[in-house]
């Protein structure tokens, strides 16, 4: 989760920083390095712990998007 | 709309309650300078916002506040959510917890229930963007203040986080404040309000 975390901040912070420099070829660069980077994160999290959005729930004969910890509970 | 995502922008691990701590910190959620606050300020000012890249950075500030007032808002939950009887009335949480037990419910560190007039959503770009960088500064400080009273490195790792997005967050909007006068007139950057007077209104005077 750490990793996704921080590769997730990184593109919301290049984001920001791309809305007001539009144009900024090393920050366009890094956006699409770090948005490849984040999908990656994203399945390898959600292969070994389960999905991070409901359209991503593995659909069976009973619904789970319940049954993981909620982020705001403390982890361990 | 928004699609939730299930994890925290910042990782939350307190493994101590503490209520002392838990009081003032809510402030970040409902006080005059917290998240929500933040959040519908800059997600009520862009729909009247002309330029669409200034739109655009109120949508994305106003979007990561809300991930910043549920960091705020575990924060506040994984302090008190183990509290014993005794814990709560030596810390004076009582008058909290009799009104909300541990919820998590929007005021200021002074007891002052969450409201409106802590934001303005003014309709001129120029107001509106002058708040929105005071307001990044005014939590900067909050969360300075809040660094000065909390000892503990687990509560004080998260809250170090949000301040350095406040500064972030001001620099970002103080771009978007010269993007709106390079859109006026150079000689007085009053002469209109972009967000009135640029209008087609359908119909006579």
């Amino acid at each position: 989760m750490r990793d996704l975390q921080a590769v997730s901040f990184v593109l919301d912070d290049i984001a920001l920083f791309l809305q007001t420099h539009p144009t900024d070829q090393a920050a366009l660069r890094c956006y699409e390095k770090y948005r490849d980077l984040k999908r990656k994160a994203e399945e390898e999290y959600m292969n070994a712990y389960g999905p991070l959005r409901e359209d991503n729930v593995f659909v069976t004969d009973r619904w789970t998007w319940a049954d993981m910890p909620w982020p705001w509970e403390r982890q361990g | 709309m928004w699609t939730y995502d299930r994890k925290l922008q910042y990782p939350v691990n307190i493994s101590k309650p503490d209520a002392n701590a838990a009081k003032i910190i809510i402030t970040q959620f409902g006080g005059p300078d917290g998240e929500l606050a933040a959040s519908q300020r800059y997600l009520s000012q862009r729909y009247s916002m002309p330029y669409k890249q200034v739109a655009g950075l109120l949508t994305d500030i106003g979007t990561e506040e809300m991930a910043h007032m549920e960091i705020v808002c575990a924060i506040v939950h994984q302090l008190t959510k183990d509290l014993s009887l005794e814990e709560i009335k030596a810390a004076g949480f009582d008058p909290y917890f009799v009104d909300h037990t541990v919820a998590l419910w929007p005021q200021a560190a002074s007891g002052a229930p969450f409201t409106a007039t802590y934001f303005q959503s003014k309709g001129d770009a120029i107001t509106d963007l002058v708040e929105d960088m005071a307001a990044e500064q005014k939590a900067r400080t909050t969360y300075d203040n809040l660094l000065r009273l909390i000892d503990n490195p687990e509560v004080r790792d998260p809250l170090k986080f949000l301040r350095a997005r406040e500064i972030v967050h001001f620099q970002r909007f103080g771009e978007g404040l010269r993007i709106v006068q390079d859109h006026l007139n150079s000689r007085n950057f009053y002469a209109i309000n972009p967000e009135f007077d640029m209008r087609k209104p359908k119909s006579g005077s």
